[in-house]
């Protein structure tokens, strides 16, 4: 039963890991380092993006977690990092291990949306300036960056497939731009849609994909690149559609 | 014009670091992980005209061995320093230009701007793991071997 325990607190720190974003050498770093800490010197590992195999010796059954929901919070995957850090120093007990975890999986994210949001907008007219726009373009591109980034929190809520919320919140988003230069309160729209659309860039994926790569995990580092070149591609193929129309 | 860039690209870097939900206290190193690795860019693709490509490269290479550091030092997962600084390299302006170029019909300019944007993709990936070699050949070197009397007696000296 005690090797039960360890199972369950390996996948779920692996879990955790998984969803928030961590890579995916990372995760399977993590998993095997705690299974070590307690004892067990062979366990098995093997994450891709959308699944986790472990097993806690290589002739014993191995056992399996599917991951369908992946979102971006560092601060879990911060967590995580520092829980088994104190395992392996032998700080933690498989009790307390086990609670932490579980603390950390019920947590919510630390900065709520209206931040994220405020972020997203600063953001986009900070890079509106550093792509050589001009300082009154900077408005512009924080109110139309502020509103892409929340449309896409929106429709990602509202639609389960993947890419078209990003195709959708482009598309509005490069109207806005073009709304903002008709009224005149904008100048070069090619600097507030660059600008704005910034927030929507997969670079966390690209990132992710580079190092997976490098840590030798072939599988995963394929499958995000994959996903971070369908999501540059939804972003430019909603820019393309309404500058094909105004142009 | 530099103290302008290295603000804005401060504050952009620290709002994608709240996007992406770091922790808290490491908001203001995210910040300077994306200026510096953004100051070195600007000051070799506009001020010394340097190619971009290569501007990017080395760019990229800062950013890794800087948040290789900080990752060291703060005992925190590297992704959280190397995203803020990469996501200012990704080429969105020149993704843009080649998109502009395709839907106006101009194909030889929407080319050459897309595969410039490649290039500097793969400069991005490239630096990243330059980074990782130099961090690795730095941590695996018998520094010992390089000590000699004078370094910690300091009375020969």
């Amino acid at each position: 039963m005690e090797e039960d325990a360890i199972m369950k607190v390996c996948l779920l720190a692996g879990k955790i890991m998984l969803q928030s974003g961590a890579e995916t050498y990372r995760v399977e770093d993590t998993m095997v380092r705690i299974a070590r800490a307690f004892g067990m010197e062979d366990a098995q590992a093997y994450a891709t993006p959308t699944a986790i195999m472990f097993a806690v010796d290589m002739t014993t059954p191995s056992n399996f977690v599917r991951i369908d929901q992946r979102a971006t919070d560092l601060h879990k995957v911060t967590k995580v990092n520092g829980i088994s850090r104190y395992i392996s120093a032998g700080e933690l007990t498989l009790s307390e291990a086990r609670e932490q975890l579980l603390q950390i999986n019920q947590e919510s994210i630390v900065f709520p949306v209206w931040l994220q949001i405020l972020a997203a907008a600063l953001a986009s007219g900070c890079f509106t300036i550093m792509f050589q726009g001009t300082w009154r373009d900077f408005i512009p591109a924080l109110i139309v960056g502020g509103a892409g980034y929340y449309l896409m929190i929106y429709f990602h809520k509202m639609l389960k497939i993947r890419f078209f919320a990003e195709f959708l919140a482009s598309v509005l988003l490069a109207l806005f731009a073009y709304l903002m230069v008709v009224l005149s309160l904008g100048v070069d729209i090619d600097k507030i849609i660059i600008g704005s659309v910034m927030p929507l860039v997969p670079g966390l994926l690209i990132t992710n994909a580079v190092r997976d790569l490098m840590a030798g995990h072939l599988v995963s580092g394929l499958t995000k690149g994959v996903e971070a070149i369908l999501t540059a591609f939804a972003i430019g193929a909603g820019v393309a559609i309404v500058l094909l129309v105004v142009f | 014009m530099i103290i302008e860039q290295s603000v804005v690209s401060f504050i952009a870097a620290m709002g994608f670091a709240i996007i992406f939900n770091a922790p808290r206290q490491s908001l203001w190193q995210c910040g300077t992980v994306g200026m510096f690795g953004w100051l070195v860019y600007v000051s070799l693709a506009r001020i010394l005209d340097v190619n971009i490509v290569i501007a990017t490269l080395v760019a990229a290479i800062v950013v890794g061995i800087y948040s290789q550091v900080l990752a060291k030092w703060f005992r925190t997962p590297i992704i959280i320093f190397n995203i803020a600084g990469i996501i200012p390299l990704v080429p969105g302006g020149l993704s843009y230009d080649a998109m502009y170029f395709l839907v106006t019909n101009n194909y030889d300019l929407a080319i050459s701007s897309a595969a410039t944007a490649a290039m500097i993709s793969g400069a991005i990936a490239l630096g990243l793991i330059v980074s990782e070699i130099i961090n690795q050949i730095i941590r695996n070197t018998n520094w010992r071997k390089y000590h000699n009397e004078y370094d910690r007696k300091g009375v020969t000296r």
